[in-house]
Formats: C-alpha cells, sequence, structure tokens
C-alpha cells in the first residue's frame, strides 16, 4: 500500500486535497467571467464600502452559503431537507410581520424567526427520526405546506418591512464587506467550533456513514439527526431574514424559491457526499459561491433565465466528475491506453 | 443413477475473489425426493443454490435436469428449466394480488376486442395452482395482507404454475411457528408424493428429521457427504457440520475457583422469536463460550445482553447488581461491550479513519459535549494499534482500505477502548486470515488475564475449546447444557448440541 507515512499535516492534506476541484471550479469561472463579461471582476468603492460584480456575489452567495451550511450536516446524516426554501418563506412572514404588522421590534422578532425556523427543522427532524419517513419524504410536507404556513402567516399579502435595522442585514456593509458576509463568517464559526470542538461531528459522520454500527456502538442516533434537521432549520431561518431585508418585504411566494436546489448542489460541489459521512463546512461555502458566480456570470452573458439552468448542470456535472475517483480513475485507463497505442 | 436423478449437480465450483465459495460439490435430486442440505454459515449452500437456479453462473461444474444439461444464466432461465427457488424473504411483489404474483409475466392475454390481460383467467389459474399446492386462499387478496407462511406457499404455488420440477427452499421455516411449518411440511410432502424433487435449506435438525429423506452437508465450500436420513445420527451430522477437531489444541486453563458472586449472570432470558431461555453467567477473568448451531440463539443471546435486541423477560446482574440495558447505550453506560458478528453491516465506519473508529465508543459513553482530544485519541490509537498489531499505514486511513482481520482488531479495539468489565464478542474470528485467527484469540487470553470477563459466540468448536475455560450449549434458542474443565472438547460439545430436543407432537389435519 502506498500510503503516506502517518505525520501531523495528513488531516490538513486531505482537507486541502478535497477542496482542490471545487477551488479550480470556481478559479475557471472567474477566468471565464473576466474575459467574457466585462466588468465581472472589478471592484470599486462607494461612500468607503467596496461595490462591483465580485461585492455582489458575496452577498448574495452569502444567504445559499448559509442554507449550504445547514443542508451540510443534515446530508451527512445521510438525509437531505427539501424545506428549506419554504422555511425562508416563512421566516420572512414572520419577520416582517412580527415588526411591521405586530409592532415588536426588531431584537424580539429576529430571534422568534429564527427560533421558528429551528421548530421547522425540530418537525422534520421528528419525522425522520420517531416516524421513520425517509428524508425526501418527511421534508416534502414541509415543503409543500410550509409557503401555505406563510400565506396564513402573511394574510396572503406582501408585507413591506421599514425597520432600519432589518435592511441592514442584507444590504448595509461593514469594514467595506456586507453585512451578509460577517453573517455567514458568524454562522461558519458557530457551527464549525460547535462541530469540531464538540464529538457532534464525528458523531454525525459515523450515522450518516453506518448508522446500524453507529446504533451498537452507543451513537444516540437520533439525537444526533434531530440536531442536524435542526440547525438546518436555523440556517435557512436567518437566509429567511436576509431574504425578507433584501427586499424590505415578506413575498412569500417568490422568497427563497428552489434555494433547496441550490444549497444541495452548493454541499455536492463542496465534497459532501449525498449517501452521508464525511462533511466539509468549508467547501459547502465554496460551492455555495461558485453556484452564485455561475448565476450571476450566465446573467451577465445575456443567457436567459430559463435556459441559464442548462449551462448550469453542466458545470455542476463537471465538478461532480472531477470529484469521482471511478472517473479519474477511467480517464487515467483512457489515458495510458492512448499513450500506449502512439508509440 | 446419474442419468436418471432429477436435477444433478457435477464439480460445481465458484470463487468470489479470494474466496472459493465452492470447491467441487456434486448434489443429486431424485424424482419424489426431499433432499435437505446443510451446513454452517459460509460452507456455500447460499452459494450452490445460486448456482443451480441461475443467480451466479458456476466456474466449473455441470447442472443437469433429468439427464439434460442445463446451464442458466437467469433466473428465468431456470424456471424454464423447471428448476424453481422459494427464498426465506419471499421474492414476490407485496402490493400485487395473490393471483397476480402467481402469474406474474406469464399471464394469460387476449386480442380481442383490445390487447389485454384475461382477469378471470389469471385468477383461475392461480386458484388451481394453490389447489395443487393444498391450501386455500383468496387470489384476490393483496400479498402483502398474507402471513409470510402463507407467501411461501403463495410462492410455491407459482414454481409450480412455472412447470418446475425442481422446488428449492431456502430456509423456509425461520420465521414461521410450529404450526405453520407442520401446514408447509405436508405441502412438501405432497409435493414429493407428485414426483417433484425438493431441495431445502435449514438448519433445525429436528426438522430435517422430521421430512427429509435425504441429507447433503457442505463445509467451507466442500462436500462432506450425502447420506440417507434414516442412517445418519444427529451427533454424526453435527460432527459432519461442523468438522472433527483435527488435533487437539492447547485448551484454556480452568477457571481457578468460582467466586461467590459472578461478575456477570443471566437468568431466564425470552426475547419473542429469538430467545427462549437462556442462561449464562461469568466470572471475572473467565471466558465462556456459546455454542450451538445456526439459529440456536448465539448471536441473539448477545444481542439481548447488550440492548440491541432487549430482552422481554429474565434477569440479569453486573456485578450484583440487576441490570436491564434496553439500547446499547445503557448497556455500555453499566461496562458492557459488544463485538457484533456483521463487521460490514454493524461494525465499521467505513470511511472513517481507524483513530475515529477506534475511539468511537468510548466517545459515545463520554457524550457529545465530552469530546475526546485530537491528542488523546491520537494516543488511543497509537496504543491500540501497537498492542493489537493492527496493520495500517496510519491512524489516519480510512477503515475500510484495511484487511478483515485488521477491521475486527479495530472493532475490538473500539470495545476495548471503554474499558468493559464484560465483553460480548460475536463470531470473532468469522473472516479473517489464521494469523489475525491467532492474535484474536491471543488478545482474548490477555484480557481475560487483567480481569475482564468475556462471553463468545463462535462456530467453530477448536476456539471456544482453545478461548474457553467454559462453555455454554445452546439449542433452539434454549441454554441446554454447560460444559466445564475437561469436559470442554469438541466431541463432547457436538454431543450436548446434537442430542435430541424433545419432538413437539402437533400434527396438524391437513387436507389432501
Amino acid at each position: 500500500m502506498a500510503e503516506p507515512r502517518p505525520h501531523p499535516g495528513v488531516a490538513l492534506a486531505a482537507i486541502a486535497r478535497d477542496l482542490l476541484w471545487p477551488l479550480v471550479a470556481l478559479a475557471a469561472i472567474l477566468v471565464v467571467g473576466a474575459i467574457f463579461a466585462p466588468g465581472f471582476l472589478t471592484i470599486g468603492t462607494i461612500d468607503g464600502r467596496l461595490v462591483g460584480t465580485p461585492i455582489d456575489i458575496l452577498n448574495h452567495g452569502s444567504k445559499v452559503a448559509i442554507v449550504a451550511l445547514g443542508m451540510t450536516l443534515v446530508i451527512a446524516t445521510g438525509g437531505v431537507d427539501l424545506s428549506v426554501g419554504a422555511v425562508v418563506a416563512i421566516a420572512a412572514a414572520v419577520t416582517a410581520t412580527l415588526v411591521s404588522e405586530q409592532g415588536v421590534p426588531w431584537p424580539l422578532a429576529v430571534p422568534a424567526a429564527v427560533l421558528v425556523g429551528t421548530m421547522a427543522g425540530l418537525w422534520n427532524g421528528m419525522l425522520v427520526t420517531v416516524l421513520r419517513l425517509q428524508p425526501i419524504v418527511a421534508t416534502l410536507v414541509l415543503m409543500v405546506a410550509g409557503r401555505g404556513i406563510a400565506q396564513l402567516v402573511t394574510g396572503g399579502l406582501i408585507v413591506t418591512v421599514r425597520e432600519p435595522a432589518i435592511d441592514l442585514i442584507g444590504n448595509g456593509a461593514s469594514v467595506g464587506l456586507p453585512n451578509t458576509f460577517w453573517l455567514l463568517a458568524a454562522v461558519f464559526l458557530g457551527l464549525a467550533l460547535l462541530v469540531r470542538r464538540t464529538a457532534l461531528g464525528l458523531l454525525i459522520a459515523c450515522v450518516g456513514d453506518n448508522d446500524s454500527a453507529s446504533r451498537l456502538a452507543g451513537v444516540p442516533e437520533r439525537s444526533v439527526r434531530l440536531f442536524a434537521y435542526a440547525v438546518c432549520g436555523s440556517c435557512a431561518a436567518i437566509a429567511g431574514l436576509i431574504d425578507c431585508s433584501y427586499i424590505r418585504a415578506a413575498d412569500v411566494n417568490n422568497a427563497g424559491q428552489l434555494l433547496e436546489l441550490d444549497a444541495i448542489l452548493a454541499v455536492v460541489i463542496g465534497g459532501t457526499a449525498l449517501t452521508g459521512g464525511r462533511f466539509s463546512l468549508i467547501g459547502s461555502i465554496i460551492g455555495a459561491m461558485l453556484m452564485q458566480s455561475l448565476t450571476r456570470l450566465l446573467y451577465m452573458l445575456d443567457v436567459s433565465a430559463e435556459i441559464a439552468p442548462a449551462p448550469k448542470a453542466m458545470v455542476v456535472l463537471a465538478v461532480c466528475l472531477l470529484q469521482s475517483s471511478v472517473f479519474r480513475a477511467f480517464v487515467g485507463r483512457v489515458a495510458r491506453r492512448q499513450e500506449a497505442g502512439t508509440p | 443413477m446419474t442419468d436418471l436423478a432429477l436435477l444433478s449437480v457435477r464439480g460445481a465450483r465458484k470463487r468470489f475473489g479470494p474466496v472459493l465459495a465452492l470447491d467441487g460439490v456434486d448434489i443429486d435430486i431424485e424424482r419424489g425426493e426431499i433432499h435437505a442440505l446443510m451446513g454452517e454459515n459460509g460452507a456455500g449452500k447460499s452459494t450452490l443454490i445460486r448456482c443451480v437456479s441461475g443467480v451466479h453462473s458456476p466456474d466449473a461444474g455441470s447442472v443437469s435436469v433429468a439427464g439434460v444439461p442445463a446451464r442458466p444464466r437467469t433466473p428465468r432461465e431456470a424456471e424454464l428449466f423447471g428448476i424453481s427457488c422459494v427464498h426465506q424473504e419471499v421474492h414476490l411483489i407485496p402490493h400485487l394480488s395473490v393471483a397476480e404474483n402467481i402469474c406474474l409475466g406469464r399471464e394469460p392475454t387476449r386480442r380481442f376486442p383490445f390487447p389485454g390481460i384475461r382477469w378471470g383467467a389469471v385468477r383461475e389459474r392461480a386458484r388451481q395452482a394453490v389447489e395443487r399446492v393444498g391450501f386455500e386462499i383468496d387470489v384476490r387478496r393483496e400479498l402483502c395482507t398474507c402471513s409470510i407462511a402463507a407467501q411461501q406457499l403463495v410462492a410455491i404455488a407459482r414454481s409450480l404454475d412455472c412447470g418446475a420440477r425442481v422446488v428449492i427452499l431456502d430456509e423456509p421455516t425461520s420465521s414461521l411457528n410450529e404450526r405453520e411449518v407442520e401446514a408447509l411440511f405436508s405441502v412438501l410432502r405432497r409435493l414429493r408424493a407428485n414426483g417433484l424433487g425438493i431441495l431445502l435449506v435449514t438448519h433445525f435438525l429436528d426438522q430435517v428429521y422430521r421430512i427429509a429423506d435425504r441429507i447433503t452437508v457442505l463445509r467451507d465450500g466442500r462436500l462432506v457427504g450425502t447420506r440417507s436420513a434414516a442412517d445418519l445420527s444427529r451427533a454424526e451430522l453435527v460432527a459432519m457440520m461442523v468438522g472433527r477437531a483435527i488435533h487437539r489444541e492447547p485448551r484454556a486453563e480452568q477457571h481457578a475457583s468460582r467466586a461467590e458472586q459472578p461478575r456477570f449472570a443471566a437468568r431466564g432470558l425470552r426475547r419473542r422469536g429469538a430467545l427462549d431461555a437462556v442462561d449464562c453467567s461469568v466470572d471475572r477473568g473467565e471466558a465462556v463460550g456459546l455454542a450451538g448451531l445456526l439459529g440456536s440463539g448465539r448471536s441473539e443471546t448477545l444481542r439481548a445482553i447488550f440492548g440491541a435486541d432487549p430482552i422481554d423477560a429474565g434477569t440479569m446482574t453486573l456485578d450484583g447488581h440487576p441490570v436491564r440495558p434496553g439500547s446499547p447505550r445503557e448497556a455500555m453506560r453499566v461496562g458492557i461491550a459488544f463485538l457484533p458478528e456483521d463487521r460490514k453491516r454493524d461494525g465499521i465506519i467505513p470511511s472513517l479513519s481507524v483513530r475515529e473508529n477506534i475511539i468511537l465508543a468510548l466517545q459515545a459513553r463520554r457524550g457529545v459535549f465530552a469530546r475526546v482530544s485530537n491528542r488523546e485519541a491520537l494516543l488511543l490509537a497509537d496504543r491500540f494499534i501497537a498492542a493489537l498489531r493492527i496493520r495500517t499505514p496510519s491512524p489516519e486511513t480510512p477503515v475500510h482500505r484495511l484487511s478483515g482481520g485488521n477491521q475486527q482488531k479495530t472493532l475490538i479495539a473500539r470495545a476495548l477502548a471503554t474499558d468493559p468489565l464484560l465483553l460480548l464478542l460475536d463470531e470473532p474470528t468469522r473472516g479473517i486470515d489464521i494469523g489475525a485467527k491467532e492474535d484474536v484469540l491471543d488478545l482474548v487470553r490477555s484480557e481475560r488475564e487483567r480481569g475482564v470477563a468475556i462471553i463468545m459466540a463462535s462456530s467453530e468448536l477448536e476456539e471456544l475449546v482453545r478461548a474457553c475455560g467454559r462453555v455454554v450449549v445452546l439449542r433452539d434458542r434454549r441454554s441446554v447444557a454447560e460444559l466445564m474443565g475437561s469436559a470442554v472438547d469438541p466431541t463432547a460439545i457436538v454431543r450436548a448440541i446434537a442430542e435430541a430436543a424433545p419432538e413437539p407432537d402437533v400434527e396438524i389435519a391437513t387436507r389432501g
């Protein structure tokens, strides 16, 4: 076996290896953008804050990334959460309604919205762990019902929000960078500490990799899953706050639409297998930024919104193939055969 | 004789990677015969059946039906040759009706007034098939609403409807109760009277002697022999299955003196469908073996003690305190550790590192928030890798890259890392090479010497005799004997396993 000798850097090297292809793909998109879309990499300053396409990507990518972080944990347990888009809508509706119609001060409304997201996640987790529904089916329930619930909250109207503090979440900047980016950084740090400083990360990966063995090893499998879904719901709610802030309103029909797919793709691109097991939080952030860059690039290249999903899918497929050891082995074999064929 | 046999297999050989699963096996099934195929786990029974029924194609050897060479490449082709297989978990479609299942793929069709299936004819044909088998069922019922026993009879009816001449039954009785078994057997007798050949795979000795005409025993992929059931004693049969002790192994020294209070004692363990009445106890620094055939309750006992399949009744004490683990977590909390039988399914976390696999149980016991630090984890991993001689390039290597023996040692390390009072080992040497086997047995000895109490289930009698000073023999989910000291020897264990259990005198009136 040609294995490297054990040394302290092994784990770090493995992380770098896993992130290589997503980073290469992200760089490739940025290069293509710089060549074909004038202004794609231009950054300027207005009033001491950075502006430009890359900053826009960072701003909007952070929303996807926050959802993807929560999704990473759920996928690592071997599940999936299709309801995040609907939870975004619910959280946006709750925030807007509380602030604008009930007159609740924002320092109460914001935690309340996040709490609603946590509850939604716990509901999903309960269906998966107690009733043993398949995660796709379990979360499909809330995916479908969620927007209806959000409609009930807002009474079917688009509720506008005129609270400056909430406006700042999605439209403000600190130290030159958008506040959403700092929010993403905070969520990432919090989650990373939570899963890596405790044993949660290990247990989540175990449950996703082999749940029967985990149970026999004494892993509290249900609690671990519940936790993952709860975190995912909370993250979706934070994204809901951002969404509400972007447009200064809760538009429950459009908030978080198709976000679940972007988030799942971001996680997969980031190197976490859909079958569960080992996961990478930072990989999911890179994946989310990649998705957002691509969306933005296609927009700037005047690809119509109806056609855009096709090239997007191609890129996703390419990144996933690059990560697949089976595909890499296949390419290697073909390359060797060609070498052998040409003297 | 060969030409006359209904089904004849000659020199069947099948290799899976490095494992020779079948090595030149011959078997003949006559018309009007019930032929039992027996052997322990890994003996090659399933492989043989799969080769005959077209699931695998054998690497070498021939299959012929009534003298005509048959080389089925798919189960469908095997059916055309008249070979049909009824599996333990019935391979039918649960949400179709009984009739649809029986005629599936061969439904009578019509062209007029428009092409379609003649459902009336489907039901009629199904009714006839069911009648030939000799039981009553409403063929319009959805299959999944029928009992497992009825589903098996439906599968048999389907075989007959396919024109089967040889019916293979793979462990048909393991999920049936006594009444259902008798009903199934009366169907089999009826088929035998009609001249069909029946190959029956089972591990219940009593049932074999109740119904089989001849018995073929496989061991380690090789044919041990085919004998007439009437001429074969139980003890001989068991000896054929488990193999005789080839040479005397150094035995475990006898446990010096029975302590006042055993470290662990279990009385009357019972779990519906798994255990009836199992007693066993173990002292500090003692290794107790669980012997018995497949299905006798070896693994079930260990899983029950560990709380993986909690008991319905019975008492257990650990150091005198009553315990009744309802889950593996609870068992671990009181100091019980477990090595599961199925390494792949219940043991390893494949993509995680050796280090992570080793600390998993310890981590789970300490709780989520008391994380085993990287430093401590590496120290533990290094310690166990050295102590158990786990051959791995690094503690960070994913465990699935290790050989079976080293995976097994990693799992033992996981159990030992929790520093257990009682260690439960289920087939600790299954599927690992000779060198690793020795290491595992050495480990059992050294842990015992450290004062750990060990209960070990194994189908390898020599191993039990070597590792354990005392052996509890299980039969039909009950503990039936306890051998101690010089009485612990393979022959004595075989005799204890084979002693006839009281025959259940249930004769159920059956039609036909």
